[in-house]
This record gives C-alpha cells, structure tokens and sequence, in this order.
C-alpha cells in the first residue's frame, strides 16, 4: 500500500484541534465548502493517483 | 416527397436529374449524407481512385453555424485532402482565454502555440465555410478526375443490405429510384435515418440543461480577439456563459439556462436581445445572425459497421459540443475508414481490415464522450455534492494555480492513440511514448517544410539517422535530424536513430531503433489486418 494509514503527523492531537477551529462559526454549507477546498488543496500535495485511489477507498469503507 | 427541413447558407449542388434514375446502377461506396463528414469521406476516397457518391436530401450547407472550432488533426487531415490553406486563412486563431465569475476575472491563460507545428492548435470557423471548403475541393479533384458525384435533393428512403452489396431507395424531386452498392457509408447525422431503418439503437446520457446559442454580428473593435468563459455573471445568474470569436466579426455566445425552460419564449428575438444587451452593456450595436436552444447528449452506436454499412460522424456517435469534438472526431473517423475502404476494394487487404474501424473509432469516440461527459458535468453539476465541489474549484482558482487544471470547460479535441489495436506492431518502448504504435504522427520541421506535408496517404517507412530498409508496399522517407531539433526530441527521444512505420492515415504501426525488412514486412502485413 502506497498510502500511509499509520500515524504520520507529529502532533496529532494539535491538528485535529486546528482542523475542527477551522470550521468554528461556520454554517453548514460553509463547513462543507471549507472541506471541499481542503479536500482539493490536499489532493493536489499528494499529487499521486495510487495513493488517491488508496484514500478514496479506504474512505469509502470506513 | 423531398422536405425541406433546413434553411441553406450556401446552394452548392442543385438538383439535377441523372442517368442513373433509369436504370439501377451500382457503384463502390455510396455515401448517405452530405455534411462535413460525408463530403470529407467522398474527397478522401475519390482521391484514392475509389468512385463516390454522396446522396443529400438538401442541395447545400444548411445555415447556422454549428461548430466553430476545428482542431489541428482536423487541419491536418484537411491538409493531406488538399482543402486545409482557404480554412486557416479564413479562421481566426486566439490565444488568450479569460475566465470570470461572477462580476470578475479570475484568471487567464494564453494557449502559446507550441512551435515546430505547421497548423495552430485549433482554428474558430463556421462551420458552413467549413463543408464549403471541402466542397470546392471536391470540385477541383473531380476536375482531375476523382470519381466523385455529388447528388443534391436525393433523400435516401430505405436500404436492404445484402452479402455482397447494398440496395437504397432514393427519393427526388422527379420521383424515387434504386441505386446498389458495394458499400455504403451512413454519414447522415445524429438523427440517422439509416440507423433508424436498420432498426439500431443509439444509447448514452442525456444532459438535463439547455443552451441558448447565438450568433451576433459587432463591429470589428468592440472585443479583442480572446475566448471569455463566465460562471455565474451578473447576466446569467447561477449559470456560465461562453463568447468566442469567428470570422466575418461574428462572435458566438453560449447561454446556459438550465433545464426547466420555455423554449419558444426563451428564442423571441427581445428575449435574446435582453440577455445579449446584459452581456455586452447597453451600447453596444449588433445584428442577431443566428440563435438555437440546444440540450446535449453523449450517446454512441454499440457497433459502427453493419456488414456493408459502415457509420461515420455524428450518425455513430453524438457529444456535447464543450471540447469541440463533434465535426474534430468525425474527422478522424473519415481519416481511418478511407485507406482502408480503399485498400479492401483494390484487393490488398482483407474484410477483416475493415473491422478494426469499428474497434478503433469507437475507442476514439469512447474517449471523446469521456471528456465531454467530464466537461459537462463540470458546468452542470448532476448532485449537490458535485455542485459543492465544482464552486470549490472556482474558488481556489483565484488563489491557486493548481485549481485551474480542474476548470474544465471543455478540453480541446486531440485525436486519440489506438492503444490496443489490432494494426499495431512492434514498439521499442525507450522511444518518446507520445509517438508509440496507434498514435498519430507528430509534426516537425524539416529542411524547410513540414513533416506532415509529406506524410500520408500509403504507407512509409520513416528512417530517422540511419538507412531505412527496402520493403514492398511502402514509400521511403530517410531524414536526418542533427537539423531538425524538433524531430529529434519528438520522434528519437534519447535513442540516436529509429524507424517508424507510419499508416497512410499518419498513425503509427510499428516502430524500432534497429530492424531488418523482414519485420518491417511482418508490421506491414498486420497493419493490413493481418
Ligand atoms: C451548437 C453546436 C456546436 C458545435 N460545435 C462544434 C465545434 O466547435 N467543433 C466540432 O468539431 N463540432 C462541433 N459540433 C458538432 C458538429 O456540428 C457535428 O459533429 C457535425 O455537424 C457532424 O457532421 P456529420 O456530417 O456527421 O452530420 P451532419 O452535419 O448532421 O450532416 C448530416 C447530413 O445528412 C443529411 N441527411 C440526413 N438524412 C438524410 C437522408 N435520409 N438522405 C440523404 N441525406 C440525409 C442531412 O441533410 C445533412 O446534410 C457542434 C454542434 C452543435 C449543435
């Protein structure tokens, strides 16, 4: 597997904490909105279709 | 009875009564349908000494333009059937695209043509000037005696199609007649008559929005010559717009307006002129020349050859018009089924030769209806989430240029590499990938001219640095590329010499860096289908 699902950012609890203010105040659309461009800004860094892939499925079945 | 279902721009083969209308009369190919597609494939055979005749049930190019843009393969199929020089002197060639959203722009990009390429990537014309071009040219190779007929006001009614030829029934203003054939070729459009007879099915997806075309005519100076695509402006709330420069100061402006409308209001002339004054400010004079309510589909024949009936254009296979690869892909279905027609009826190759137009024309328009599918998609959305999505892009298009790649307002017609094909050959795969068996040939200059210009038409052995083999049943072409830089990058790569099997239609069959004849030979043989 090309994708890595094994811990991997150094201050997890940190990022999470960053990602969850991000969408603070925001209404829903808006909260969707804001995932969707993350979702496309991070896609585009990975750069890598086998590894996309890898993350849609895995996505998919969780 | 011979309807007249269509307004002509331009009146270019009269009825007149023939001969054959006495007495049945059989000939090669019979074409049925006489638009871009139709005629092309008569010029390509006629050209090759193959005798054709197109039936149309009108006598000319009808009015209003339909496509407006026409690829660089279109321009180099055009070439090699002699008519490409009145169509890029007439065209116009843009550069720079803007893109807005809502009441601004956000972004631009200039399409730089690429150099080493004789034709530019893509030319805007009408697509009337477009057929009559071929028309003309048409003329002009029966003057040196190709053996094309052109039959205006004949409507083909009925076919039967036997083992070894085919029968129509064709009506005229003088009454019905019979003619046979040894082939025929249904170019008869996306409602195709023919396709309807033979009772085959015509399946794909059906887009749910309409698009309010219009064709006006403004004085020379009052836009720069530049392709603008809005998402959401002020003057089509929640929808996009596209404006487009053609020939003669007319500008094409796309409307989208959604699914639930009331065409017959929609096309009044004070209506148009609301959303068209909205667009161009309050000053601006123009003529309306053209205007049309569309809604696209993709949708594709399961099979494009019938025993003797073969499907060519729009009758095979329809796309939505974002990308321009209607007329584009039509083209290059013209460009595959001639060499090999001709080929099958001068007794060089074999039936089977005749099948890998199926196999490899469908995988083209699969790939066309991909992206027009993609594109339409893109400017209307099927979901909320696809929605969502779609505003994401336009919003980080502003900021971030990788966002731009995913703005998909149709992606320029290419023609398409026949990966796969049963023609295909041997390949030595540390040559460029881009020119691999099944794709076509690439342009270059050389000694002054162009590569393209002498390539095409038979096959040939394309020897880069190095001797080429003789073989039977193929021209020699030998270049050296230590001059010609863009041939060296675009058909050695890193290798110092190679050799390439190029198809009469300019496809690549097989390529090596060293080879001997007797493998040249055997890539011929399956390029002929074996
Ligand atoms: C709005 C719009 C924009 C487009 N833009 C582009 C573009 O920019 N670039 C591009 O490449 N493509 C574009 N296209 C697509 C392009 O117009 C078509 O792909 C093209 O016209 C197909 O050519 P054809 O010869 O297959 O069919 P047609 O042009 O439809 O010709 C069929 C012919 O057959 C004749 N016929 C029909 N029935 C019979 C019969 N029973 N007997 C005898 N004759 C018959 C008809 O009269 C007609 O002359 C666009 C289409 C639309 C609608």
């Amino acid at each position: 597997m090309a994708l890595i699902d094994t811990p991997n950012i150094p201050d997890p609890d940190g990022f999470y904490a960053d990602l969850i203010a991000a969408h603070e105040g925001l209404e829903q659309a808006a909260s969707h909105a804001l995932n969707a461009r993350l979702v496309l800004i991070l896609a585009n860094h990975i750069g890598d279709r086998t590894v996309l892939a890898e993350a849609l499925e895995l996505s998919k079945s969780a | 009875m011979v309807d007249v279902r269509y307004q002509t721009a331009f009146r270019l083969y009269p009825y007149e009564r023939v001969a054959a209308q006495d007495r049945v009369q059989r000939h090669q190919v019979v074409i049925v349908g006489g638009g871009p597609i139709g005629m092309a494939m008569a010029l390509d055979l006629g050209l090759k000494g193959i005798e054709a005749v197109v039936l149309d049930d009108h006598d000319g190019v009808g009015v209003g333009s339909r496509a407006i843009c026409f690829a660089k393969r279109t321009l180099e199929i055009a070439d090699r059937l002699g008519c490409a020089d009145p169509m890029v002197e007439k065209g116009v060639v843009w550069n720079l695209g803007k893109v807005y959203r809502e009441d601004r722009q956000i972004y631009d990009f200039n399409l730089q043509p690429e150099a080493g390429h004789k034709r530019p990537a893509f030319i805007n014309l009408q697509q009337p000037y477009f057929e009559k071009f071929v028309v003309e040219r048409i003329r002009e190779a029966r003057d040196d005696g190709a053996p094309i007929e052109i039959r205006g006001k004949n409507k083909v009614d009925n076919i039967a199609s036997h083992d070894d030829h085919v029968v129509l029934e064709v009506d005229t203003p003088d009454g019905p007649y019979k003619l046979e054939a040894d082939y025929v070729i249904a170019c008869d459009g996306v409602r195709s008559p023919i396709r309807e007879m033979l009772g085959l099915g015509f399946e794909g997806r059906v887009f749910q929005d309409n698009f309010l075309i219009a064709d006006v005519i403004m004085d020379a100076d009052e836009f720069p010559v530049e392709r603008r695509f809005w998402f959401d402006p002020p003057f089509n709330p929640g929808q996009s717009v596209l404006l487009h420069k053609q020939p003669d100061n007319v500008w094409r402006i796309d409307f989208q307006l959604g699914w639930d409308i009331d065409r017959e209001k929609e096309l009044k002339e004070e209506n148009v002129r609301a959303r068209v004054d909205g667009m161009l400010g309050p000053d601006v004079e123009y003529q309306l020349e053209w205007t049309s309510i569309y809604t696209f589909q993709c949708c594709s024949m399961d099979e494009y050859r019938h025993g003797r009936v073969f499907f060519a254009g729009d009758s095979a296979h329809q796309v939505s018009p974002f990308g321009a690869r209607g007329c584009n892909g039509g083209m290059q279905d013209v460009d595959n089924l001639g060499w090999k027609l001709a080929a099958v009826l001068n007794g060089e190759a074999g039936d089977r030769l005749l099948d890998t137009y199926h196999s490899e024309r469908k995988h083209g328009a699969d790939e066309n209806i991909l992206n027009s599918s993609r594109a339409t998609d893109f400017l209307t959305p099927k979901s909320e989430v696809s929605r969502m999505f779609r505003d994401a892009v336009l919003d980080l298009a502003e900021k971030a240029p990788f966002a731009r790649a995913h703005v998909n307002s149709g992606r320029l017609s290419v023609p398409c590499t026949y990966d796969g094909s049963a023609l295909n050959g041997a390949d030595d795969d540390t040559l460029p990938k881009s020119l691999r068996p099944g794709s076509p040939a690439v342009d270059a200059e050389v000694d002054g001219g162009w590569l393209i210009d002498r390539l095409g038409g038979r096959f040939q052995v394309l020897a880069i640095n190095c001797l080429a083999p003789t073989v039977e049943g193929a021209e020699v072409i030998e270049l050296d590329s230590h001059t010609a830089p863009d041939l060296a990058e675009r058909y050695l790569g890193e290798a110092a010499q190679a050799i390439y099997l190029l198809r009469p239609d300019q496809h690549v069959a097989a390529r090596w860096i060293y080879t001997k004849p007797a493998a040249i030979t055997a890539a011929l043989t399956t390029a002929m289908g074996g």
